[in-house]
């Protein structure tokens, strides 16, 4: 397996794990309460900060387990990331009009930053997913 | 995902020199052997540069290594 599939393995599921993480924080913290009454600001700024530092120390774990594999990656992996960040990035988009649209309508700030937060977990799942397609079924 | 109609002859190239390995011919075209694999089952097509780095390699003409059907084959 290519050094970038594993680091897109990789990103996909500390995006998903994390928000998983964040799910539960929140509907614990929840306990009964409407979920806007939810204390979210501190599960949210700690998963991603771990959706972060996981990254790195992912993408540093492959880079020492493959350093003997000589060149890591070429035109084939520039490719399929700018496709697959392509494809996620449409995520992002959705997420910041869902945004504006909640602020106009004076929706609380829970929905406005969990509708953000989701969407840039949807558009790093798509990109890894997409990036992984690449890999497996080819790009031509 | 349509299927490319380039087809390639670089296993039966390799073999022919000597069954030269997919991460010698990697590492002589700067690709990784990954890319190599997927060149050779044809699921990526690589750029025009790579394309004549591999002919180089086994001294052979562009055609000889990558065809395309012609138009009424198509």
């Amino acid at each position: 397996m290519a050094f970038e599939e594993k680091q897109a393995w990789a990103l996909g599921v500390i995006a998903v794990v994390g928000y998983a993480v964040y799910v539960v924080l929140v509907l614990n913290g929840a306990a009964g309460r409407p979920l806007v009454e939810a204390p979210y600001v501190g599960a949210m700024l700690w998963t991603i900060l771990f959706g972060i530092v996981a990254g790195i120390v992912s993408g540093i774990w492959f880079g020492i387990a493959s350093r003997n594999d000589g060149l890591q990656a070429d035109e084939r992996d520039r490719e399929i990331g700018r496709f697959g960040d392509h494809i996620g990035q449409s995520f992002v988009v959705i997420g910041g009009v869902s945004a504006m649209a909640l602020a106009m309508f004076e929706a609380p700030y829970f929905w406005i930053a969990n509708v953000l937060y989701l969407c840039f977990v949807l558009s790093a799942v798509l990109g890894s997913v997409a990036k992984i397609v690449f890999y497996r079924r080819g790009m031509l | 995902m349509k299927p490319t109609k380039v087809t390639n002859s670089i296993r039966a190239l390799r073999f022919a020199r000597g069954e030269m390995k997919q991460a010698d011919l990697a590492a002589a075209i700067g690709v990784t052997r990954q890319t190599l694999i997927a060149i050779e089952q044809g699921k990526y097509s690589p750029s025009l540069e790579v394309a004549f780095k591999i002919a180089r390699v086994f001294e052979v003409s562009l055609e000889e290594v990558f065809q395309y059907p012609e138009e009424e084959e198509l």
